[in-house]
């Protein structure tokens, strides 16, 4: 059954020239337009079915938060219209417009009133919101000395404490503990079963992929890609390094930098599995090839490539280059094109990672620094065939248990 | 449309009622004396008036005997000023002062000014009981003619809500309203028969008291709190008739203009 379907959404804000302007479209019939129209979504179109669970990405900005406030009702569309079957129950940004000065009790009672249930109803769930929150005595204490995480956590709970037929949640999780998220993640999973369809606004890949059935891209108020969640990702994520490094260029802290004499460039990086020639996502424990173009820029003696695989935190999981492997490469006259492939078995674990890629004429790129890149690529590791486990190297061990008495 | 309005309200009686509830809660929850404050505010108003205008002036109203005529007649007309003013006042800025809920929970917007009536209506009713109470150790206690007080009440926060939502649509898009609201509100309690009586002013200007709605209103309740008499309903079906169009006002902005309201807030 269809729970949701947008058709042609569009919402502009409108702008007045001045502060009169708008007195006068008021007032003078004539007048009809004083302002200027910012389009923040424009024909925007999805269907969402019960038991649907779809992931929203896209830049800050991209419309994500107003085109959840139009499909909750909060705000109305500009054109196209919005269809709802069901009560919808939606974890806005933080909070449910608590109230300071009240406990999280008297707020729960608010925010469960303010979404549609019943009082009596709802002081029947009341044990149940307060069991899910453990906010423990916080639960009788005024909001305003509660944490963040303690906020979500009691919005949560009051906006999932009666399964709704859409829950909408606007990355709302990202503030609560890892505790609290696999919890709040469980509980919609049950609901997703149960017949909820479900809008996750996320910017965590693993959040969307192990939850969504679907992803929908929104860019400059726009569907950009709409399906299924890898693809979606994966294009996502390659728009955004394009953004990225204009980015860098201002933040201090994630400079790509590209450095070197120019010897020799790394034109192409790609790693490819045996699905994917070109992959943004790997999986534990397959096999891939991480294949380096290189163009030579002016004639070499001598040339070594090498590669670094670092974490989100940048730190190094694991690196080589040809001179250790003696492979060096002899003289390239100008203009030679080579291509570097590395196959391995990818025995990282979930998460990020960044390929650099340094071309030298040594053992190190001190040496002789032809061009050492940054970040030259970026890739993600899920684990899907592998048991679960944490950390980043998958090093599955072999288990022998022995009864002793 | 109306219909739908209505009784999207009425399907949250719950929540208007707890919201009454909690605004009282809030409103002297950190405070020792808590709800007496409800009544000393008000009771502080009175004093000053009485003493200053009937002691330290020595004002008396004209025909009318008794030490405390002149405080009851002013009483009579602060109490129903006094809600008029603070419905009117607070419908006028409830939009704004609820943005945070607006903006991110959906609910029916017109429960808002229904729980600014209903706290208004509570405020009134403790003082209104507190006063009748003053009566009768005074003897002053009107008779049947009590029975008017209730009309009288149900139009007066009714002219005050329908404008306070007309008011509170037009703050949200120019915030000057709000503004200028507050300099209308001190002269128009000036310009209102509540300090002093009617008769003293030259009689073209009490000619013109006819075009002041809230004039009707509490010179109604003054001849029946002072001089237990039945108001005259001709001048308070006027402001019925007002209330009305103002009504009507506020549901055409409010259905106009509400879809944009959260878009400014």
């Amino acid at each position: 059954m269809k729970v949701v379907a947008l058709e042609r959404v569009g919402k502009a804000f409108r702008s007045y020239s001045s502060r009169w302007a708008r007195l006068r479209e008021w007032i003078d019939p004539r007048a009809l337009d004083c302002h200027e129209k910012t389009w923040v979504l424009r024909d925007v179109s999805f269907a969402l079915e019960s038991g649907e669970a779809v992931g929203l990405v896209g830049m800050n900005g991209a419309g994500k938060s107003t085109l959840l406030k139009i499909i909750t009702g909060i705000t109305q569309p500009s054109e196209g219209s919005v269809h709802l079957a069901g009560r919808i129950s939606a974890l806005l940004e933080l909070g449910m417009g608590f109230h300071p000065d009240f406990t999280g009790r008297q707020n729960a009672f608010n925010a469960g009133q303010l979404i549609g249930i019943p009082l009596a109803r709802l002081e029947a769930l009341m044990p149940e919101i307060e069991r899910f929150a453990e906010i423990g005595e916080y639960f009788d204490q005024p909001v305003r000395v509660y944490s963040s995480g303690m906020q979500m956590r009691l919005a949560f709970s009051v906006a999932t404490a009666e399964r709704a037929d859409v829950l909408i949640v606007d990355e709302a999780l990202s503030v609560g503990d890892a505790y609290f998220q696999h919890k709040s993640f469980d509980r919609i999973r049950q609901f997703k079963a149960a017949g909820t369809a479900l809008i996750l606004v996320s910017h965590d890949r693993f959040a969307i992929q192990s939850i969504c059935d679907r992803a929908i891209l929104l860019s400059e108020g726009t569907v950009k890609r709409d399906g299924d969640p890898e693809s979606v990702l994966d294009y996502y994520n390659a728009t955004l390094s394009g953004v990225n490094q204009i980015e860098q260029e201002t933040d201090g802290e994630r400079i790509r930098t590209t450095s070197g004499d120019g010897g020799a460039r790394v034109t192409e990086v790609r790693i490819s599995t045996e699905k994917d020639d070109d992959a943004d996502t790997v999986e534990t424990g397959t096999s891939v090839v991480l294949a380096l173009k290189v163009s030579i820029e002016r004639d070499l003696d001598e040339l070594v490539c090498g590669y670094v695989i670092r974490n989100r935190l940048g730190q190094d999981m694991y690196g080589i280059n040809t001179f250790h492997t003696e492979q060096l490469t002899g003289p390239v006259a100008k203009g030679t094109e080579l291509l570097f492939e590395f196959s391995f078995w990818m025995n990282l674990g979930e998460g990020e990672y960044s390929v650099a890629t340094a071309l030298a004429r040594g053992v190190t790129h001190l040496e002789g620094n032809y061009e050492w890149r940054d970040l030259a690529k970026v890739f993600s590791v899920v684990n899907i065939r592998q048991r679960l486990f944490v950390g980043c190297l998958w090093m599955e061990p072999i288990v022998a248990v022995e009864r002793l008495s | 449309m109306f219909k739908q309005h209505a009784s999207a309200v009425y399907a949250n009686r719950d929540f208007i009622f707890a919201s009454i509830r909690r605004e009282f809660e809030l409103k002297y929850r950190n405070s020792l004396l808590g709800a007496l404050w409800t009544v000393l505010n008000p009771l502080a108003m009175i004093v000053i008036y009485t003493l200053v205008f009937s002691k330290i002036m020595q004002a008396r109203l004209p025909g009318l005997e008794g030490a405390y005529a002149y405080s009851i007649y002013l009483c009579a007309g602060i109490l129903f000023w006094g809600v008029f003013s603070e419905i009117a006042l607070r419908a006028q800025g409830v939009f704004l002062e609820q943005a945070h809920l607006l903006k991110k929970i959906n609910f029916p917007r017109l429960c808002l000014p229904a729980i600014v009536v209903g706290s208004g209506l509570i405020n009134f009713l403790i003082i209104f009981a507190l006063f009748l109470g003053v009566l009768v150790l005074v003897d002053a206690l009107p008779g049947m003619e009590l029975l008017a007080l209730i009309p009288v009440l149900g139009i007066t926060v009714w002219f005050a809500i329908a404008l306070g939502v007309v008011l509170g649509i037009l703050n949200v898009f120019f915030r000057d309203v709000g503004h200028f609201f507050g300099v209308v509100l001190q002269f128009w309690f000036w310009l209102t028969p509540i300090i002093y009586p009617a008769s003293i002013l030259p009689e073209r200007a009490q000619a013109l008291l006819m075009f002041n709605p809230l004039a009707h209103c509490v010179q109604a309740a003054q001849a029946v709190i002072v001089n237990h008499s039945w108001p005259s309903w001709s001048g308070l079906l006027g402001v019925a008739l007002l209330s009305l169009l103002l009504s009507l006002l506020a549901m055409r902005l409010y259905l106009q203009h509400g879809a944009d309201m959260q878009d400014e807030l």
